[in-house]
């Protein structure tokens, strides 16, 4: 194991920038859209569900058959990974901001109305903050399962830690699929880590006092 | 001579088909404590909430301050009138002095204005600020919150405040402290027009300087107290005001 | 690109259909031993917190390790072919099954279980004409997601040589020939979706019924 390393650490931490990126933009794009959606659609519920079910719909093709799909419009390479990725981002995050929106008590949507905030205000300062908790858990699902369907996006020269699992199925070594599992697991606690430090420091002053 | 406040003029609401209100008309004077009296459904909450805008009549005028509130911004005029929910509904997650100053923020007052009403509100609902200002609404009892609830609806110095059964999900002691208190803030304040929704007929009288007893959206009766029980004008408040006697008749049996 | 298509199905047909065949097996087998093992776990994790939180745990931990890394390290162990693959894709169908039967057995109201209960049910009569019933739609729900995670899975399981629709497109990679890449993309894409609709289809018939016996 630790031969391995010190033999290929550049590559190594090549594949680990690769996969950060590849992952990063994903959730970027798809945290981007996700708000914008909601935002629009918010006073529009059946749209909202009605692109919730088309989004669920894409979710359920297999990751390895949506990469390859793709490859007639966007080529080999990350630019096709980036797509898919985002677009099953966008499932779980549309699907968890939704429901944490929607858990937010409408009483208080209507005193904040009545008190004077615009459409606007009431979302900003009232569900979206109460909302926070569920996003930031939609977040780090989306985030893990971001992270493991990943590695798959080595099968289209995407790079990332498939790229170890890969080398390590045809070398027929055990040593390389292992550091791409490790690595992927480390990356995805690590970040998942990040955003829960970040919900905390959103929430942490009135969190436990309402539950 | 009184300026009116609040005006009904052929006011229609309907839910699809269900005519809730079939024609409303009243006049309602700046500073006078008006209670709407009625059971579930008669429409008293939509009539509050069409003064507010949080509704709109099918028909019909509703005019505040002399201007006709489809004319108006409703966002400005909601944030000139306070408005007070049996749900309470302070927002769980920014503490007491932060729910009191929403709206004397949202019309950009400057901080020290905004800390120096929170402390002299939370002074006039009976909640020491140096206490109770930096804690959130689950730290608080139901009476405590409602308290709260009431002093953030007068921040921003509304000439009319909506109460909406304010106390009608508190305990009996509770409500009736709270009534008390209620009574007191309105005659110190002076001029400002409280507009009050309750189903408890004793409420009503001993808040109400003028009652508007409803029922099926009509007007059964609007009148002061003492003209209600002496002249009840309708069968309704009649039976309305039985049920007060039979609970007195009951107590007195206890007593004898 | 289509000529190319239409041809592969002229001549190769009989390796389509095999190859459908593997998919489908390993699929259904993979589901059949997943739901006999995490229908009784997952019950038994609405009753006992230790169960459940293990069941919990377990699915946390496998939401991190990618399906792919998972088929590979079986290989030093099982080797290669149906019986790695299988056992994989049984550990992959696990974390939706379980946190649905626990999810749906929790969601049934002990109003319902008292009822029965004094109505003189046994316990077993209960489990069948009460619990199991409502929480039907959990599970179904359960079984959903744990089928899109297995085919899914199952594309890729040709690289440990289980064969299936995946090989397809890892033929079309290899030779960078597109037409066999949309052929097993576009067939393991098909079979997903009816997977997916067929069962959101019967979830909703499932709770129409549960609907009209309420207001019964």
């Amino acid at each position: 194991m630790i031969d391995y390393w010190q033999q290929n650490s550049a590559e190594m931490l090549i594949d680990v920038q690769q996969h950060l990126v590849m992952v990063g933009l994903s959730l970027a794009f798809a945290l981007v859209i996700a708000i914008l959606l909601v935002a629009i659609f918010l006073r529009a519920k059946r749209w909202l569900a009605g692109l919730v079910y088309f989004f669920s719909l894409l979710y359920s093709i297999p990751s390895f058959a949506f990469f390859v799909l793709l490859l007639p419009l966007f080529g080999l390479g990350m630019q096709t990974a980036v797509v898919v990725l985002t677009i099953y981002c966008e499932y779980i995050l549309l699907r968890s901001f939704i429901t944490g929106i929607e858990a937010v008590d409408p009483q208080l949507v209507e005193v904040s109305l009545g008190m004077g905030m615009t459409n606007l205000q009431s979302f900003w300062r009232v569900q979206l903050p109460l909302a926070i908790p569920a996003i930031f858990s939609g977040i780090q699902v989306a985030l893990a399962s971001t992270m493991a369907m990943a590695t798959i996006a080595a099968t289209i020269n995407a790079g990332g830690l498939g790229q170890l699992l890969f080398e390590g199925l045809q070398g027929q070594q055990v040593v390389p699929i292992l550091w791409g599992t490790i690595l992927t697991i480390g990356l995805t606690l690590g970040c998942a880590g990040i955003v829960g430090l970040i919900k905390w420091s959103l929430v942490h002053s009135w969190k436990q006092v309402v539950d | 001579m009184t300026e009116t406040a609040i005006q009904f003029e052929h006011v229609r609401k309907s839910f699809g088909n269900e005519v809730v209100i079939p024609d409303l008309n009243f006049k309602i004077n700046q500073g006078e404590f008006i209670t709407i009296l009625g059971s579930s459904g008669c429409g008293k909450t939509t009539t509050l909430k069409m003064v507010n805008g949080l509704l709109k009549p099918s028909a019909g005028k509703i005019m505040v301050n002399s201007q006709q509130i489809s004319e108006l911004d409703l966002v400005r005029l909601r944030r000139h009138t306070g408005y007070v929910v049996q749900q309470i509904g302070l927002f769980p997650h920014i503490t007491v002095a932060e729910n009191i100053a929403v709206v004397p923020r949202m019309l950009q007052w400057d901080q020290e204005a905004i800390k120096q009403r929170v402390d002299e509100l939370l002074t006039l609902v009976q909640l020491a600020p140096a206490e109770y200002r930096d804690r959130y609404p689950k730290q608080l009892s139901g009476g405590q919150q409602q308290r709260v609830g009431v002093a953030r609806a007068l921040a921003a110095n509304p000439p009319t405040v909506l109460f909406d059964e304010p106390f009608g999900a508190l305990d009996a002691l509770t409500r009736e402290k709270l009534q008390e208190e209620i009574k007191q803030i309105h005659t110190a304040l002076q001029g400002k027009t409280f507009l009050f929704v309750t189903h408890d007929i004793n409420e009503a009288l001993f808040l109400g300087q003028r009652v508007m007893v409803m029922k099926d959206g009509r007007i059964e009766q609007f009148a002061t107290p003492t003209e209600i029980v002496s002249h009840p004008a309708t069968n309704f408040v009649r039976e309305l005001l039985g049920t007060v006697q039979q609970n007195q008749a009951l107590w007195r049996d206890f007593n004898d | 690109m289509t000529q190319q298509i239409i041809q592969y199905f002229q001549n190769n047909s009989s390796q389509y259909w095999q190859y459908v065949g593997q998919h489908l097996w390993l699929c259904t087998s993979a589901m059949l031993i997943a739901m006999v093992i995490a229908f009784p776990l997952g019950y038994l994790g609405s009753r006992n917190k230790t169960i459940a939180n293990f069941c919990t745990l377990f699915s946390q931990v496998l939401r991190i390790i990618p399906s792919l890394a998972l088929l590979f390290l079986l290989i030093p162990f099982l080797g290669t072919g149906y019986w790695p693959a299988l056992t994989a894709l049984v550990v992959l169908a696990f974390p939706p099954l379980l946190v649905n039967t626990i999810l749906g057995f929790n969601e049934v109201s002990p109003l319902y279980k008292e009822v029965g209960s004094a109505l003189g049910m046994t316990a077993q009569e209960l489990r069948r004409k009460v619990e199991i019933p409502l929480a039907l739609p959990y599970l179904l729900n359960g079984v959903k997601l744990a089928l899109v995670e297995v085919i899914a899975s199952a594309t890729l399981a040709t690289y440990i040589g289980a064969g299936g629709l995946g090989t397809l497109i890892f033929t079309g990679l290899g030779l960078y020939d597109m037409s066999y890449v949309v052929i097993g993309g576009v067939s393991v894409a098909l079979l997903s979706l009816l997977a997916m609709i067929g069962f959101d289809f019967l979830i909703s018939e499932v709770q129409k019924n549960d609907r009209n016996s309420n207001s019964v």
